[in-house]
């Protein structure tokens, strides 16, 4: 497969997770809004922002009204839900012929669905919007598995889609660690916003505690929104390609070295040893992951190539 | 058939030959079996079945881009859902006809780019070659695989009012619409699956395949399983669906120029698995924007080097480079005598009578006749930069006088030509339209190849005899029949 195509389909995926994963957070913090819970309507924004990366905000965007609009409808915010749905969009347009048209349609529709939203926003309900935005990419995931050889190009989707939900799990986490909240609607929230809490109660009935939410959705094997298993999901997709040379060796090891301590460590050294120091190595571990992926397969030098 | 004219009420026959009536008002034989199918058919499942193929064109999103605002616009290209129907001798007078002219012309850019026997002889003049844009000095010499400059042809065919076939044109360079017989094709094989067994319709599906196996023996000599690649220069150009489409049925790689590199004059491109040499590549870019190195260093659609890996023999391109100094309008004029001079033979198919610019006679000639002329610039093509003489208004005229006396050598005219006009189905009835007829031609070095069938591009305007996709043309379905 050709390296511009597997970039395209890389970003592809991270876009399209990135979206549907600001459209769950900010839906959660929007409903907890109206519950009147501890939190100031300010201090509620600041975690949107911080859960989000801290995305660079039009001038002038501080009251609610405005910067949910920022968010959800400005093309022109970096993080907003639409500039992502369009950066997945253009990405998609370049591989056309390589994904299914299925897939295509499916994208196609959502992108308009959103554009109509951000043209015209008058009308439009905040989370109504961010509730059809989440099914929508739930439908493309479920078209996407279901209508593509998984082939080489839908493996480069699974690893833009994982070591994007990997990141931004744990920038999640790690905002929530770092204004420890006592009240568990909070906690729920937080287990919320990656559709975790059905699953958690599932597995550790409705007690939510700070420490077991963390290991939940950290080193949980089987829950798809967990840390632990969307590294190994990278993994599993970079095991199935022909990394070339010393640079896929590479490659394996930063991956390796990073799956291997989320398999084998225990929440209590987690603890121990400082939760917000573990969710930061996490995050520059997913970054040189990141990095490693591009100059394998995509970014690679000439001679590199040659000699390999 | 007296209830067929009811059907044909709008259907008006104004003095260019028709392809579907003959001069006594009759059904000519080879439009029976149509005929007949359009009286059987009730006007509300003529509408269904037009419904179904437009609906089948949107989905497939067989689309062109037009050009002249800040961005392209995406169209669907309009689809005509009668087929134009060709008898099969008069199919293989166009097959003999075409296969001379690619011959010749191939033999003429070798002659170009190397003696310049026809030049010394002064069949064409030096100056007309030498000043045509389209010239490649870097081609001077130059020796490519089994001598094949002319890989892909689509020969623009038009027919006066006495049926007789021209060429029109012959686009040696990039020439696109293939992608359109294959998927009109498709289409209509849904819509009139009954209608395609009456009649006995000769298949064109095969074209992916014969284009793939002539794109194979034009491979650099020993590369015996070569790479071959389509090299597009990306989605926003206008034939972008057309390089997918067949990319797709050539089972081969779609590239884009940052996808390919040159190293020590090899050509690779760069895949997950690391780079890998390309040995054949059917570009879909224009000269000037091959390779940033030898022609316009501005462009960023080519790859860097590749001229010289060309130069070296180490990659076909396809069409070859330079092809554009035969297919310009005012050296069209001379295709005849270049037939003539390489061949020995009589040009089988005819060319339009063509008045050059450059030349004192010719151009007070057109001058004083602009408003009954079409004018053409040499360079151009999609329709641009072109006089219809008798549909343009007195200012356009003006314009164009003065366009031709700052730069004569630019221009040609050539006398209006009434197009054959062939039935269509618009709006609920069948109305005449006027056509033409670009059939695809594959030349290896060894055979010609030619898929019975074509783009036959109408103008959909009533009218109208601009076919240009651009400038509100459509398409339909080319049938040569096996009788």
């Amino acid at each position: 497969m050709l390296s511009r195509v597997a970039d395209s389909l890389y970003w592809m995926a991270r876009y399209i997770e990135r979206a549907e994963h600001s459209a769950r957070i900010i839906g959660v913090q929007l409903n907890l809004i109206l519950d009147q819970t501890s939190l100031s309507t300010d201090d509620r924004w600041k975690r949107i922002l911080e859960s989000l990366g801290d995305p660079e905000l039009p001038n002038g965007a501080r009251d609610p009204a405005a910067l949910t609009h920022a968010l959800l409808w400005d093309p022109a915010c970096g993080g907003s839900i639409t500039s992502s749905m369009n950066n997945a969009r253009e990405n998609c347009r370049q591989v056309r012929n390589q994904i299914s048209s299925e897939m295509w349609e499916q994208l196609n529709r959502l992108y308009h669905m959103v554009r109509r939203h951000s043209a015209d926003p008058r009308h439009s309900i905040p989370l109504e919007f961010l509730l059809s935005v989440d099914e929508g990419i739930h439908l493309f995931h479920g078209i996407t598995d279901s209508s593509m050889s998984h082939n080489e190009a839908w493996q480069f989707i699974q690893i833009g889609r994982f070591l994007e939900r990997a990141t931004n799990t744990s920038i999640l986490l790690d905002v929530h660690f770092r204004h420890r909240s006592h009240h568990h609607l909070e906690w729920i929230g937080l287990l919320r916003s990656c559709t975790a809490f059905e699953a958690y109660c599932r597995a550790r009935t409705a007690d939510v505690r700070p420490d077991w939410a963390l290991e939940f959705l950290l080193l949980d094997d089987t829950f798809p929104h967990s840390v632990r298993f969307s590294v190994d999901r990278v993994r599993a997709a970079l095991a199935t390609l022909e990394g070339p040379g010393d640079l896929g060796e590479r490659l394996g090891r930063i991956v390796g070295r990073l799956q291997a301590s989320l398999r084998f460590i225990d929440i209590d050294e987690v603890m121990e040893s400082g939760v917000r120091l573990k969710l930061e190595e996490i995050q520059q571990q997913c970054d040189q992951i990141h990095v490693a992926v591009q100059q394998t397969y995509i970014d690679y030098s000439i001679e590199e190539a040659l000699g390999a | 058939m007296s209830n067929f004219s009811d059907l044909l009420r709008n259907y008006e026959i104004n003095g260019a030959f028709d392809e579907m009536i003959d001069a006594d008002g009759n059904v000519r034989p080879h439009y029976e079996a149509l005929a007949k199918h359009l009286l059987d058919l009730p006007p509300d499942e003529m509408r269904r079945r037009k419904q179904a193929s437009d609906l089948s064109f949107l989905h497939q999103g067989i689309t062109f881009t037009v050009y002249g605002r800040d961005e392209g616009i995406e169209k669907i290209f309009p689809h005509d859902l009668l087929p134009r129907i060709i008898r099969r001798p008069e199919w293989e007078l166009l097959e003999r006809g075409l296969t001379q002219r690619i011959v010749a012309l191939n033999l003429f850019l070798h002659d170009i780019y190397h003696d310049g026997r026809i030049l010394r002889d002064q069949v064409v003049p030096r100056e007309m070659i030498y000043t045509c844009k389209h010239f490649r000095r870097q081609m001077m010499g130059l020796n490519i695989p089994k001598d094949v400059y002319i890989t892909v042809v689509g020969t623009d065919l038009i027919r006066g009012a006495d049926g007789r076939y021209m060429v029109l044109e012959d686009n040696l360079r990039v020439p696109s619409g293939s992608s359109y017989m294959l998927t009109s094709r498709q289409v209509m094989k849904r819509i009139f699956p009954d209608l395609f067994q009456t009649c006995g319709v000769l298949p064109v599906e095969h074209y992916p395949q014969t284009l793939l196996a002539t794109l194979r023996a034009l491979a650099p000599i020993g590369r015996p399983d070569p790479t071959i690649v389509l090299l597009t220069p990306g989605v926003y150009n206008s034939a972008y669906f057309e390089h997918t489409y067949l990319a797709r049925q050539m089972g081969i790689e779609l590239v884009e120029g940052r996808d390919l590199v040159v190293h020590e004059n090899l050509v690779y491109q760069r895949t997950i698995a690391g780079l890998r040499r390309v040995d054949v590549i059917y570009r879909r870019i224009d000269d000037d924007f091959v390779d940033p190195l030898a022609f316009r260093g501005d462009s960023a659609l080519g790859v860097t080097g590749l001229f010289n890996a060309y130069r070296a023999g180490n990659v076909t391109l396809a069409n070859a480079l330079g092809n554009g100094v035969a297919d310009d309008k005012a050296v069209y004029a001379y295709v005849p005598r270049i037939i003539k001079y390489y061949l020995g033979e009589d040009p089988i198919l005819d060319n339009v009578d063509t008045y050059i610019c450059s030349e004192d006679a010719s151009r007070a000639y057109v001058l004083e006749n602009l408003d009954k002329m079409v004018v053409k610039a040499v360079g151009e093509s999609g329709g641009y930069g072109m006089l219809i003489g008798p549909h343009s208004t007195r200012e356009m005229q003006e314009d164009f006088r003065r366009k031709i006396l700052e730069d004569p050598r630019n221009y040609i005219a050539q006398p209006t030509i009434q197009l054959s006009q062939a039935p269509c189905y618009i709006d609920g009835q069948v109305e005449g339209r006027h056509i033409d007829l670009r059939p695809y031609v594959l030349y290896d070095g060894d055979k010609v190849t030619i898929v019975p069938g074509g783009l036959t591009r109408v103008a959909l305007r009533k009218g109208s005899l601009v076919v240009n996709s651009s400038q509100g043309g459509g398409s339909k379905d080319t049938w040569v029949l096996n009788d």
